[in-house]
């Protein structure tokens, strides 16, 4: 009897889904709402993951090596000193409103992410480019003096600041896609916010699929773009994209079949499914490192002795293994073991005794007359078991008394900002695969600093490393900078992102990688089983 | 009467503008604002960010030129979704939440006035404690603790029920009932008590004794003044569906009006808060003045007492 | 004999009342049970079986066993040192936030009363007004935007709930204004602040337990829906709620989790609202009102 129930209910759910006929559409389970539609005023995953499917730009990457793969640029050459890069772009390529894509789409689309009325937020992505920092700070106002050249309808130019070996790979990037100039200009003035051309029906896209339906906090649609050069390879023809915040509710949703890919999935499940149903379960190596910042300008904290007892007497195995479940690493290092082939030589070691002569030296023995400092995460389930297992570490090999401070998101990043913290979890995911991603950061001055830490030595060593080319020679000096990073101890590696995630096995065509770059036009979807 | 209504909207008006400069105030001058990102931005690009918002200003120039907007019935753009303005996204949630609370309304009407009703008949017996006990546990058991337990059952478990989205009439039903549980135990003593009240008056002892069937006692009589507290708890019902809301549309993930205030406040995305705020308020006010209306229209003798 | 000669002593407001809240059952239970649970919040320092923040990273989350009576969490975490800790807190936040409503309630409430007139109007309507607000909006911006401070808690979640209060209090301040010994009193010259503390407040108070062993409850789901959204009591302290809250995040995988803080709140819920309810009943036998 319940069986036919079931049975007769799933029947109507078909049917109703079935209303809305078309194509099978692979649902996917994309976090949080996109702020919104524009590849130069948003700042997140969940977008990138969208703008990737509507947009496209000279160069992709192959989904399962990040190899550079002609995309609307069907060649380019590099010169000799590795600062000037020629696209030639494929006369065939087209935006989803029959207009042929041209040099000047490109050129349109990165002068406008750098016209500062903009305040393109993500809009430092670009400086690579030659005087591009200056236009975008105001300092000249001519776009010309900025590296790209517009050679002709399908050819164009771009000079570099420094030989910049991650540069083809970059452009998978939003910040580097083009923009559809007249639509654009339909709705307002280039460097205005927040115009309509981003609503379905309006937005026009180069990519393999177009905006069809966008219902705020509910559901984005998109469909295949039978303009798209290479339309033909392209098998999955709809996407939803359903913007769930919650992650229970996103796994039970997985669970009851109506998402085929989840964007993350709950602690507590990992060691269910790997029971269970490891074939539907994924932990994939993911390219950013979990760690804790020291504000170097509190006493006791300014001494960096105490910075590397308190890096030293983390128990990043018990965590690692214990308290997370989705496979992570322990970290050791700031930098993504293996990163285009890097790999930091130095490590923090696990050493108590060592940590504990350490803040004897400086003059806390026993932790006896150590200041009661505070640690600071964000509001997330995750980072509070953290927090509090190190909290209890730190009590109990160091003898020192830790607080733990809850803060929301905002307030959160305002703290970090403004250097009012003592100690604090961060996070820093790789926007491309290369050290200097990670390693720039920690640059006397630089915005994700927020430590307070300076050392010109390792300013030095990476700012040679910009100049360098040849990845041994580069690499020699991102050990080094690495290596004083680990000794000066402003931050405590504690483990290696992995993306867990759930995939139903419909899904065909997958590949992973380290940047979790998904490749949409590469997928199809297979019948529904039993 | 009409003078009563005209002086009730009235009122409404100070209200709002209280509500508005407080909650004006109060997120201005809290830490965090909404353009703190986790990639640093340079000064350059958050003064032209600032600028666009109009939030390099002077705090009393802001609130002015917000007053101003007001008028116009222009709640502004939204801080963190910069394609949509506040009135659009309040547009697409609002309908959405307001099915909701309708629905949950039904469910709480629907088991509330049954249970106490029937507790009513013959008070202090197990016909009385088993329903108000029932009811009880709407009252003691957390939303959010019913919601996933009845999406355990009926979604995973039975798999009769959909677990979260609003796309059909069968994503309606856990929610309804999750958000509409914890009032239905909240009607049914109301009713209860109403009935009891009302049972024990002279005049239905002469319905009796007239001779009426129980049941024509009871549902026409005895009813109307049972269902007196229960309309006015109406008000402050509507109130806390509203707050019962957040939690039930991020646990559902229902596209309505709370979602949306509940992301913008962890957002700090200001002109969506005070929108929400102002149109939550606007709308429970009136709400408020329609059901004191109404009630004043039922029991002429409350028209002196309210007027 | 003895009985009838008992009988015609005669009682006062308050043994009448007593007499019949003891022969309400459920309302003896609710009191038992309440008093179970305010003594082993007391006693829980020396009580709980383990230290509250003691960890053992290994074991993770077990099921109830001998060592743990009530399971461990994912760290590791006695369950019952952590729902007796817990207990502490909510219990504390449900007595001082209803402590806070209570205070600005009744002051208010007995201010408008016994004035009287134009302000009581005033003050009345501006009730009424605020009455319609939804005010876990404010509270939520409130915690939101100024940080999660326990006093903050306290202090948001009592301004939700001193409306009735006031009404409750007014309504009764009003009736007992015109009495003889009110009246009296004014007749000797008496400061109005002397009569509102000394003589109106004391005959309040009837309805104004009642009120408040009805307020707790709620005070105590409101905040374990601000630990819902995570603006509740933080870390390292926790809460009937936060625990809750932790629980239904795992409720498949470790059930126990939110099975035995989920009982302490339900059973303390239940018995605060029989004994609420009994108390009403037996100030007010006509059962009429809320």
């Amino acid at each position: 009897m319940k069986r036919l129930a079931r049975l007769t209910l799933c029947v109507l759910l078909c049917c109703v889904g079935c209303a809305k006929s078309g194509p099978p559409a692979l649902r996917v389970g994309n976090g949080t709402e996109p702020q919104g539609l524009d590849p130069h005023t948003v700042t997140g995953i969940p977008e990138h993951r969208i703008l990737g499917t509507l947009f496209e730009g000279l160069v992709d990457v192959d989904p399962d090596d990040l190899t550079p793969v002609p995309a609307v640029a069907e060649s380019w050459t590099i010169s000799d000193d590795g600062k000037v890069y020629t696209f030639t772009l494929r006369p065939e390529a087209r935006w989803s409103n029959g207009d042929p894509v041209t040099a000047h789409d490109f050129a349109y689309a990165w002068q406008r992410i750098l016209t500062p009325a903009l305040a393109s937020e993500y809009a430092y992505m670009l400086h690579c480019l030659k005087n591009a920092r200056a236009f975008n700070e105001g300092r000249i106002t001519d776009f010309d003096q900025v590296g790209v050249k517009v050679l002709d309808e399908h050819r164009i130019e771009t000079t570099l600041e420094n030989p910049t070996p991650y540069f083809l790979s970059m452009q998978i990037h939003y910040t580097w896609f083009p923009v559809h100039r007249k639509t654009i200009e339909a709705f307002g003035r280039m460097d205005e916010r927040g115009t309509r051309w981003t609503r379905p029906g309006n937005l026009v896209g180069n990519g393999a699929y177009m905006l069809k339906r966008w219902a705020p906090n509910n559901i984005i649609e998109v469909v295949a773009n039978e303009h798209y050069w290479n339309a033909a390879q392209v098998r999955l023809k709809r996407v939803f994209f359903y913007p769930i915040d919650n992650l229970l509710t996103e796994e039970r949703s997985f669970r009851t079949g109506r998402l085929h890919l989840t964007g993350s999935v709950p602690l507590a499940k990992v060691p269910v499914y790997q029971r269970k149903h490891p074939e539907l379960l994924r932990i994939d190596p993911y390219l950013g490192a979990y760690y804790y910042r020291i504000n170097v300008t509190r006493p006791p904290l300014d001494d960096a002795r105490v910075r590397r007892a308190l890096a030293m007497s983390v128990d990043r195995v018990a965590l690692t293994k214990n308290v997370l479940t989705g496979g992570q690493a322990p970290a050791y290092a700031f930098c993504v073991p293996d990163t285009a082939d890097y790999t930091c030589a130095s490590a923090v070691p696990y050493d108590l005794d060592e940590a504990r002569r350490l803040l004897a030296e400086a003059g806390y023995p026993n932790g006896e007359g150590f200041p009661r400092i505070e640690l600071l995460y964000n509001t997330s389930e995750n980072h509070k078991l953290i927090a509090e297992a190190i909290q209890r570490m730190w009590k109990q090999e160091l003898n020192i008394d830790v607080g733990l401070l809850n803060q929301d998101w905002k307030v959160y990043l305002d703290s970090q900002n403004n250097l009012d913290y003592d100690v604090c979890r961060a996070g820093w995911i790789g926007d491309f695969v290369d050290p200097v991603n990670f390693l720039e950061c920690f640059t006397t001055g630089n915005g994700n600093n927020r430590t307070g830490w300076s050392s010109p030595k390792y300013d030095d060593y990476i700012a040679r490393a910009a100049q360098t080319v040849g990845q041994k020679a580069r690499f020699d000096l991102f050990q080094q900078a690495e290596r004083i990073l680990l000794e000066g101890a402003p931050i405590i590696p504690i483990y290696y992102y992995t993306r867990v995630y759930l995939k139903s096995p419909q899904v065909q065509g997958w590949h992973s990688n380290l940047l979790g770059y998904i490749s949409f036009k590469h997928l199809h979807l297979a019948e529904a089983g039993p | 009467m009409t003078r009563f209504v005209a002086r009730r909207i009235l009122e409404v008006i100070p209200v709002l503008f209280v509500i508005v400069t407080l909650v004006f105030f109060m997120i201005r001058l809290a830490p965090g604002g909404p353009f703190d990102a986790e990639r640093n931005v340079s000064d350059e690009i958050l003064r032209n960010l600032e600028a666009y918002y109009n939030l390099d200003a002077p705090l009393h120039r802001q609130y002015l030129d917000y007053l101003g907007q007001l008028l116009w019935g222009d709640l502004g753009p939204s801080f963190k979704y910069p394609g949509w303005s506040v009135n659009e996204l309040i547009l697409t949630g609002f309908p959405v939440s307001l099915e909701l609370g309708l629905y949950a309304l039904l469910v709480a009407l629907g088991i509330g006035l049954t249970a106490g009703v029937v507790a009513s008949l013959k008070p202090n017996t197990l016909r009385d404690y088993v329903p108000m006990s029932l009811a009880m546990v709407g009252i003691c058991i957390p939303n959010f603790v019913l919601g996933p337990l009845l999406v355990l059952a009926f979604g995973l478990w039975l798999g009769w029920l959909p677990v979260a989205g609003w796309e059909g009439p069968s994503y309606k039903i856990l929610p309804a009932i999750t958000l509409g549980a914890g009032y239905a135990a909240y009607i049914a003593r109301l009713s209860r008590g109403g009935m009891l009240e009302v049972l024990a008056q002279d005049f239905i002892r002469t319905a009796r004794a007239k001779g009426l069937t129980e049941a024509r006692v009871v549902l026409r009589h005895g009813l109307r003044g049972g269902l007196q507290p229960v309309v006015s708890f109406l008000g402050p019902a509507a109130a806390g569906l509203l707050s019962g809301s957040f939690v039930v549309e991020t646990i559902f993930q229902v596209p309505g009006l709370g979602r949306f205030f509940i992301q913008a406040a962890f957002n700090r995305d200001y002109t969506m808060i005070l929108g929400t705020v102002l149109f939550y308020a606007a709308l429970i006010l009136m709400f408020n003045v329609i059901v004191d209306v109404a009630q004043a229209w039922l029991d002429p003798r409350l028209r002196d007492e309210i007027g | 004999m003895d009985r009838v000669v008992q009988v015609e002593k005669g009682a006062s407001l308050w043994q009448d009342a007593l007499h019949r809240l003891r022969q309400n059952k459920l309302a003896v239970a609710g009191l038992a049970i309440l008093a179970v649970m305010v003594a082993a919040a007391l006693v829980t320092p020396w009580v709980a079986p383990y230290a509250y923040d003691a960890q053992d990273l290994d074991l993770g989350a077990a099921r109830p066993s001998a060592r743990h009576w009530l399971g461990t969490d994912q760290l590791g975490r006695d369950v019952l040192t952590r729902v007796l800790y817990g207990g502490r807190i909510s219990l504390m936040v449900g007595f001082a936030a209803t402590a806070v409503s209570l205070l600005v309630g009744v002051l208010y409430g007995a201010t408008a009363g016994f004035l009287g007139g134009r302000t009581d109007s005033l003050m009345m309507r501006i009730v009424d007004i605020l009455y319609a607000l939804p005010f876990t909006i404010f509270v939520i911006i409130l915690m939101v935007f100024f940080g999660r401070n326990i006093i903050l808690l306290f202090l948001a979640i009592g301004a939700v709930q001193w409306l009735t209060m006031a009404r409750i209090v007014r309504g009764q301040v009003m009736s007992l204004r015109n009495t003889e010994f009110v009246e009296a009193a004014v007749l000797m010259g008496f400061s109005h602040r002397r009569i509102i503390l000394r003589h109106l407040i004391p005959n309040v108070l009837g309805p104004v337990i009642v009120y408040v062993t009805l307020t707790i409850p709620n005070v105590m789901l409101i905040e374990a829906f601000l630990s819902f959204l995570g603006l509740g009591v933080q870390a390292p302290m926790s809460s009937w709620g936060l625990l809750i809250k932790e629980g239904a995040d795992c409720m498949e995988e470790y059930p126990w989790l939110l099975l035995f803080p989920s009982i302490a709140l339900s059973i303390t819920l239940f018995a605060l609202n029989f004994l609420g309810d009994g108390l009403r009943d037996a100030l007010d036998p006509r059962g009429a009102g809320e």
